[in-house]
């Protein structure tokens, strides 16, 4: 791979990262910068690593039993092994593959996170409940509702919830894993056009199978492949325009036009 | 096979290009050498069948756009349809360069101007002999052979300076044909135009392979205005 470092200030950047699930090396010499106030998104064949990487980035592999890293990840230059896992993930919030609004209010989902960080006050609760639900671009349909139940809303809807719940505890970056893959067309370019805007003030990253999505939605586009041992690495990285037009590496051209994958 | 609709679709748009560069090779040749046969019925055929290449473009053009919002391409396949676009427009506007020396063939009715014939003929063997090429580069997107074509169209212009100079010439010394002159001109500005094309052809082959839109400027417009 050529390029690591883009354009503009790096946001997270993975040194030398490795990741191994027991004996099986899952992620091989990971070496790349995350542009901050932007949106990359992560394109690859299936069981490559993408999610695995994105996963890596607020530490929730940490969670499966027999994971292993070495390497850094770097956010905002400092290193997010050694800080404090709830305070990283404050930080590095996430959305899923499928909607997941908890069985609660459509208020309660968006101030959970900042109740579970401690915050009480009702009237600032409330602002952070629209402020979030603004951001999300699901206010105006909720505003009189809010006391229902959030898994009451449509998919396009609930995945929006997710987004405002994510946004409530006014994280620098945003993950998402696949975040549009279970909605219908209209749901998928609401989402991207809100990821668009929410770009303004954070920096994405969206790990998706959706070529389409990615050449749409994205200003970056990281590509994984797969090596020999099915470890995964990082086959070209790139200015999404230049990634789907014209790429450097036939793996990505072959991928991308759908000769593999 | 995951693309074998996208393969065969490509590969049959790719020969229908082919085919549409070959109705338009012929057109020139049969418009040039209606020049020395004169016959004026044959001027008209000519005249009337360029409307099967305007058809045959823009069905090849709705072909190449279905492909596109169905298929919805990238890298080199999306290069490909983008530039197949673009050969089929310059396909279909060197055939209406035939049809014009045919129209001028008809408006010349039975002047007794003398045509420079065989150096009409010559440039369009000349312009025929590198369209076939720059089709057969285009077509095995071969930029190699692509790229040695360009500048062969210098002797195509060589041609055209030399009737130009002639043919003002003639004009000068004959001012009561300054019609006729006019039109042999115009002929020979249509053979030099025709030719002209083929470079941005070759231009496309060469961004369908490395991804770079890139000029291969043979000396023609800068210089022809500095004239």
């Amino acid at each position: 791979m050529r390029s690591t470092k883009l354009n503009g200030n790096s946001k997270i950047i993975a040194k030398s990262f490795n990741l191994f699930y027991g004996e099986f090396q899952a992620l091989k010499n990971i070496n790349v910068e995350i542009p901050q106030n932007a949106i990359t998104s992560i394109i690859g064949p299936s069981g490559c690593g993408k999610s695995t990487f994105l996963r890596s980035i607020n530490r929730m592999n940490e969670l499966i039993p027999g994971v292993r890293v070495d390497g850094d990840i770097l956010l905002d230059n400092e290193d997010i092994f050694a800080q404090d896992v709830v305070e990283l993930r404050k930080r590095v919030g996430m959305v899923f593959q499928r909607p997941n609004p908890f069985p609660k209010s459509i208020f309660d989902n968006v101030a959970y996170g900042p109740r579970a960080h401690g915050l009480k006050n009702k009237v600032l609760l409330e602002e952070i409940v629209e402020r979030s639900l603004t951001a999300a671009a699901l206010w105006d349909e909720v505003k009189d509702i809010l006391s229902r139940s959030g898994l009451a809303l449509s998919g396009g809807q609930q995945q929006r919830l997710c987004i405002a719940r994510a946004l409530a505890v006014e994280p620098q970056v945003i993950l998402m894993d696949e975040p549009a893959s279970a909605l219908d067309p209209i749901a998928t370019l609401k989402i991207e056009e809100l990821i668009q805007n929410l770009k303004k003030e954070y920096t994405i990253v969206i790990v998706t199978h959706n070529m389409q999505q990615a050449a749409r939605a994205s200003d970056y586009t990281m590509v994984f492949n797969m090596n020999p041992d099915r470890s995964g690495y990082i086959i070209e990285y790139g200015k999404t325009t230049q990634v789907f037009t014209n790429p450097r590496e036939k793996i990505t051209e072959d991928y991308i036009s759908g000769r593999f994958g | 096979m995951p693309r074998e609709t996208l393969d065969s679709k490509l590969t049959q748009i790719q020969n229908e290009i082919f085919l549409l560069g070959s109705m338009v090779e012929q057109a020139i040749l049969d418009a040039t050498n209606t020049l020395k046969t004169r016959d004026l019925k044959e001027a008209h055929r000519i005249y009337e069948e360029d409307a099967i290449i305007n058809e045959k473009r823009y069905a090849l053009e709705n072909a190449i756009i279905i492909l596109l919002a169905t298929q919805q391409p990238f890298a080199r396949d999306l290069r490909l349809l983008a530039a197949m676009l673009l050969v089929v427009n310059e396909l279909e506007r060197m055939a209406d360069y035939a049809k014009g020396i045919a129209k001028i063939n008809i408006n010349l009715g039975n002047s007794d101007i003398d045509i420079p014939v065989r150096d009409f003929q010559k440039m369009a063997e000349q312009s025929v002999s590198m369209l076939h090429r720059g089709l057969t580069a285009f077509i095995e997107q071969n930029p190699n052979l692509a790229a040695a074509i360009p500048k062969e169209d210098d002797l195509v212009d060589e041609m055209y300076t030399k009737i130009y100079h002639n043919t003002i010439q003639y004009a000068i010394a004959n001012p009561s044909h300054m019609d006729e002159a006019n039109d042999i001109l115009w002929i020979a500005h249509n053979l030099e135009r025709f030719a002209d094309r083929i470079t941005n052809i070759c231009e496309r082959t060469i961004f369908i392979t490395t991804g770079e839109l890139m000029e291969m400027s043979s000396n023609d417009d800068e210089e022809y205005l500095a004239e």
